[in-house]
């Protein structure tokens, strides 16, 4: 009767969202790399781009997106490490933990526009380094802290409370404990944490436009001189990134291949997330089968 | 001292440091972009109620209109317009990934839709610019196809992957003995999820929806290439329109620091950061059972 017929029309509403879902998440997926895969060749990725003309690459914007991912993570990591393992280990109920696991909350729900403007009155304006690659990575790392701390705090988290209490019975000290018994056992989960997190900061662009800038200067891999701006590894040039550099050219529309630009830059950086989030999973699952087989 | 004391406490320091760099950035945050987002009432002398009820918005006009509703109005639609998309078909692909086909949800449809919430916004956003735009335009009269459909269902496409995948743990963390009370009584399938398992995730649910809104309101590229960025007010959902997001990244480098046209675009990103806290307040609020 009625029950039974409504139990069947729901089921049948229910899968039938569940398959549109897969089917608009997977044309998407199938729309960005057809279109990429095609205009993807190694022309592509190592020339500079062309401000007015056709035919240009995207070389110094791939370049800039991982020197930036690498900055960033220098950056966020210790810091992260740190306050993960106060959060832990140290923090006492009181109105300070309490006020540090709310900044947590609200520096994770900023948009990243605003982290971006933020970046661009402290970082580029106030300390005068202009749109650079270090402004871009502090307001990158603004925006990964409280998710590096919660992966690290996580982390901790699965190690077993009998290790460490065996390791302070032994009378070794708190910190030494923290340093070679936790973290240790704590390094595969902060690792694989670390890996996804890095796909975020790698596709991320608001935040970009206003602290690294939305422009690259014209490199020169054979440079020697690191303070010139030209020199790729020069951390107070500006870089135009992967991700702004889709956004620029579409809004911007002074190229004549804008949409094939940006179908090939598109296609890499979801290429270069799911490689990093599949990075991610195969290396956590490998460590935890090496790991449990041994004990 | 001894060496290990003096490694204790040296260590207990730097990570209080890390811990404390955190709480730092977050009231220096608050402060600046507050202190900034204020001048333009305090100093320019904008009122507040034409900022934020004002219609007209010429910021380099004699004398200038400081009018953001539009910008206002153009977020919280197009955040609502996502959220009423995006929820019944993200709850409906969670209850299919955790109640009807769990080994097949939990193997292959979760890792997935985890997947692609890693997806960079710009892509969504050029996705949305060179598909859905085009299509709106060829489909309805008197178009460009920039527009608040546009931009709600690109913004809800982005946060499908978000809501479907916190609410599906959700659901996973209702206790399976409910479950199985329930069908021991003769309920159905669907009146089990209906009557048990939908409300005791209840708030699980809720966290999810409010956090896709909060990712679909501060979202500022994606809606920005589909927008249409004018700063009439919409009168239908084919109109073009204009976000605080899309208003401040298309602006923020036009205008000169210091003007009264640039401490307005702060103003506008100082509402964002309020509304980033009312999102958080919601969450609690949620959490604590009070809002239901």
């Amino acid at each position: 009767m009625n029950a039974k017929l409504a139990n069947r029309v729901a089921t049948i509403i229910i899968t039938s969202f569940a398959y549109l879902i897969i089917l608009i998440l997977a044309g998407l997926l199938g729309y960005i790399l057809y279109n990429g895969l095609s205009v993807i060749d190694w022309d592509f990725v190592t020339s500079p781009p062309e401000s007015l003309s056709a035919g240009g690459g995207i070389g110094p914007q791939l370049f800039n997106s991982f020197y930036l991912l690498i900055l960033t993570m220098l950056i966020t990591t210790p810091l992260g490490l740190g306050a993960g393992i106060y959060l832990s280990q140290y923090a006492p109920k009181n109105k300070l933990t309490n006020g540090i696991r709310t900044s947590i909350e609200v520096l994770s729900s900023l948009p990243s526009i605003v982290v971006g403007l933020f970046g661009l009155l402290i970082f580029v304006t106030y300390t005068g380094w202009g749109y650079s690659l270090i402004s871009g990575a502090l307001a990158l790392a603004v925006f990964n802290l409280p998710l590096m701390v919660r992966i690290t705090e996580e982390a901790i988290e699965t190690v077993p409370k009998e290790q460490i209490e065996a390791s302070l019975a032994l009378g070794i000290s708190k910190w030494k404990t923290i340093t070679h018994v936790i973290l240790p056992a704590a390094i595969p989960g902060i690792l694989t944490g670390t890996i996804l997190a890095s796909g975020r900061v790698f596709g991320e662009a608001a935040a970009l436009l206003f602290t690294a800038g939305m422009s690259s200067p014209a490199l020169d891999f054979t440079s020697m001189d690191i303070t010139s701006s030209s020199h790729p590894l020069n951390p107070f040039r500006p870089a135009e990134t992967l991700a702004v550099h889709i956004w620029k050219v579409n809004t911007e529309g002074l190229i004549p291949d804008a949409r094939e630009v940006a179908d090939g830059a598109s296609a890499i950086l979801v290429l270069s997330v799911l490689v990093f989030n599949i990075t991610a999973r195969w290396f956590g699952s490998w460590i935890y089968r090496r790991i449990t087989s041994h004990s | 001292m001894s060496k290990q004391k003096w490694e204790n406490t040296l260590g207990r320091t730097l990570t209080l440091i890390c811990a404390a760099i955190l709480l730092i950035t977050a009231i220096s945050i608050t402060y600046f972009i507050g202190s900034k987002g204020l001048a333009t009432f305090f100093k320019n002398d904008v009122s507040i109620g034409e900022f934020l009820t004002g219609t007209q918005w010429n910021p380099d006009g004699e004398p200038g209109k400081f009018g953001a509703f539009p910008f206002i109005f153009g977020s919280f639609v197009v955040t609502f317009l996502a959220v009423a998309i995006a929820a019944p078909l993200s709850i409906g692909a969670a209850i299919y990934m955790t109640e009807i086909k769990p080994r097949f949800g939990k193997k292959v449809l979760k890792p997935v839709i985890e997947l692609l919430v890693g997806i960079p916004s710009v892509v969504y956003g050029f996705i949305g610019l060179s598909v859905l735009v085009p299509f709106i335009r060829n489909t309805f009269d008197d178009t460009m196809g920039f527009s608040i459909l546009a931009g709600g269902i690109v913004l809800s496409v982005m946060i499908i992957p978000t809501i479907t995948s916190l609410a599906a743990d959700a659901l996973e963390a209702v206790p399976q003995d409910l479950r199985n009370a329930s069908l021991a009584l003769g309920a159905t399938r669907w009146q089990t999820i209906w009557r048990v398992v939908l409300r005791t995730a209840l708030p699980g649910i809720l966290t999810a929806m409010v956090l896709g809104m909060s990712r679909a309101f501060g979202e500022a590229l994606a809606v920005q290439m589909v927008i249409g960025n004018t700063t009439a007010l919409p009168t239908s959902i084919l109109d073009p329109t204009n976000t605080l997001t899309s208003g401040i990244t298309a602006n923020m480098g036009n205008t000169i620091a210091g003007t009264v046209a640039n401490n307005a675009l702060w103003s506008m990103s100082l509402l964002l950061l309020i509304m980033s806290f009312v999102f958080i307040l919601l969450i609690r609020l949620i959490g604590k059972k009070k809002v239901m």
